[in-house]
């Protein structure tokens, strides 16, 4: 009998902790299918943030470094420099990335780092419980805004591709979504990219995934998804904002 | 071998590049700037890296990158920068890696000064970041010294799999003498299987990582480490002892501060105070039984420190009541002059 589904080799076999609905298993899974496809299993090393993707490092069947809050381009930046060779990707939440993290993830995209960077954006604090996030909406309500985010007191979210397409170091990044099929192909296609720039020397590279978290949302998954797209989506357009491959062709 | 005239700075990055590093993660902050700059000149030639991070922070935890994937690496840094490094400091003994911070101290708290201080004892021996761990700490006290303990402390972080810090100040960071450098021709490093160089798919992944959740498992970790711990304290302990046998009186002091003790026992001997000196290399693990030893003989132990009496705490528990253990310090980035410690010996004898 022909195998016409199954795990990606990539993907270790343990069950993830992760609630359910929550997209973060299929962002993983895209990045296991992209490390088959590639063949480059054997040469990744990996670095997980702190945050819901803390345990990532039992969940890639490659070799994985666990980072300290925020610091994960920091680190995967040693790997790299270390062993040039070897293909470096960061898998990171937006309190990990937009927060405690902002320097090293501008200063790494600065440099050109030649490094994947996948970056969960759910707009929330999963691991703690539900707390604000840089990137959390205007009048969104978590447990460290109860009343609503508001501008006078909290200001406004981050939009990462846009400020870090703002530089020169970057060779790609992209925002996608995993709402629905056609943007969960989308978004396989862009991991894709990113790690082929790595491999081509491009230098770095980020895809930004908007995602769910019905937990501390306190939705269902399926109304998690019709929020994503009716809220997050008009705030964070999905879309290329830098490509030098695009540039050069231009 | 032939002698070369270098600064304590320049030593120390000279001696670590002949060490095997060959990546090195710094951010600017006086007084040790020339290992950074010095690093900077020479990495490019030799095919390494010098890489300047945005922060502290970002260098330390490139550090632990670069460790994790198998490299000799190192950073350096002065005391504020220490603070901030000492986040990755935690983790990296957390998750077993080796590796070398160097801190030419300068005084504190806050931003301090830039001037010679020995106020970071306690963070470097007692902790600075969170949690149940040690580093070894090394402290030098001429430029001979310097380059010696840079390569035991490259030597030392692989065969424990743990950090360690090269401990100066700001007079040896500056100061200059003759200094020879060891034969290192056949020298191998050491190979880190553990390390995350690629599976290859020959072998399960490699995890650098200090998160345990689970409480007994978490200890169990951390007691093996323990017993790392001790075998190091059994087996590292470093110091130099001078006029011991004899002494009246024993003088305790590391570093550039140990010079000037020296100059003020030469002045003692010359005046019949049998005055002698222990100087800690290793500040951890820190030299207890040769000084317990000599409190059982002495009139009395002088520790002499450029800080309100940090080791102090150490030497009097290494004394344990056996006799009086006093303090003579100064702070804030002046030096002991040798006369004003001599006029504290002879108070005690």
């Amino acid at each position: 009998m022909a195998i016409v589904f199954q795990k990606p080799k990539a993907l270790s076999d343990v069950p993830l902790h992760y609630c359910p609905g929550c997209t973060h298993g299929i962002v993983h899974r895209l990045v296991a299918e992209v490390i088959d496809e590639l063949g480059i299993e054997g040469s990744t090393i990996g670095v997980a943030p702190v945050g819901c993707a803390v345990f990532a490092y039992n969940y890639f069947n490659c070799d994985m470094q666990e980072a300290a809050h925020g610091r994960a381009p920091a680190v995967a930046t040693g790997i790299k420099r270390a062993n040039p060779e070897n293909i470096v990707f960061t898998y990171q939440g937006d309190g990990d990335l937009a927060a405690i993290g902002t320097a090293e993830t501008v200063h790494a995209a600065a440099r050109g780092e030649n490094i994947t960077i996948i970056f969960i954006n759910n707009a929330i604090y999963g691991m703690t419980g539900g707390q604000m996030a840089p990137t959390t909406l205007v009048g969104q309500v978590t447990q460290t805004s109860p009343y609503g985010r508001k501008v006078e007191a909290q200001g406004y979210p981050i939009r990462m591709s846009e400020m870090l397409s703002t530089l020169e170091g970057p060779s790609y990044i992209k925002r996608c979504s995993v709402d629905s099929i056609k943007n969960i192909n989308d978004t396989k296609r862009a991991i894709k990219k990113a790690f082929q720039n790595q491999i081509d020397k491009k230098g770095f590279s980020l895809v930004e995934v908007l995602s769910t978290c019905p937990t501390n949302w306190g939705l269902s998954p399926v109304e998690a998804l019709d929020w994503l797209r009716e809220n997050m989506i008009p705030h964070y357009p999905l879309g290329t904002y830098k490509d030098i491959d695009a540039e050069q062709k231009a | 071998m032939d002698k070369v005239l270098m600064k304590g700075n320049e030593a120390i990055a000279e001696a670590a590049i002949r060490a095997g590093c060959r990546h090195f993660f710094g951010y600017p902050i006086t007084p040790q700037t020339e290992i950074s700059a010095y690093m900077a000149r020479r990495m490019p030639k030799i095919g390494g890296t010098f890489l300047q991070a945005e922060s502290e922070v970002a260098a330390i935890n490139m550090v632990y990158g670069a460790a994790g994937a198998g490299v000799r690496a190192m950073t350096s840094s002065s005391s504020p920068g220490i603070s901030l490094k000492s986040e990755g400091i935690s983790y990296i003994a957390g998750a077993d890696l080796p590796c070398v911070i160097v801190n030419i101290v300068r005084a504190g708290p806050g931003l301090g000064g830039i001037q010679p201080a020995q106020s970071d004892y306690f963070q470097a021996v007692k902790g600075g970041g969170h949690g149940d761990y040690r580093m070894i700490v090394v402290a030098p006290s001429s430029i001979q010294e310097i380059v010696d303990s840079t390569f035991l402390a490259f030597d030392l972080a692989d065969k424990y799999r743990m950090p360690v810090m090269l401990m100066g100040d700001g007079m040896l960071g500056q100061m200059m003498e003759p200094v020879a450098f060891p034969d290192t021709t056949g020298v191998k490093l050491p190979e880190k299987e553990w390390a995350t160089t690629g599976t290859k798919k020959m072998r399960k992944p490699n995890i650098i990582n200090s998160l345990y959740i689970q409480p007994d498992e978490l200890e169990a970790l951390i007691k093996n480490r323990w017993k790392k711990y001790i075998e190091i304290e059994q087996n590292e302990v470093r110091f130099e002892a001078e006029g011991t046998e004899d002494a009246e009186i024993i003088l305790v002091a590391y570093g550039a501060t140990a010079r000037i003790v020296k100059a003020a026992i030469k002045k003692a001997r010359e005046n019949g105070i049998k005055a002698g000196l222990i100087r800690p290399i290793t500040l951890w693990p820190f030299p207890s039984d040769v000084i317990s030893a000599a409190a059982k003989k002495v009139k009395a132990i002088l520790c002499v420190e450029m800080s309100m009496g940090q080791m102090v705490e150490d030497v009097r528990l290494s004394a344990a009541g056996a006799c009086p253990v006093h303090f003579y310090g100064r702070t804030g980035g002046v030096v002991p002059i040798p006369a004003d410690v001599y006029d504290e010996i002879r108070r005690y004898v």
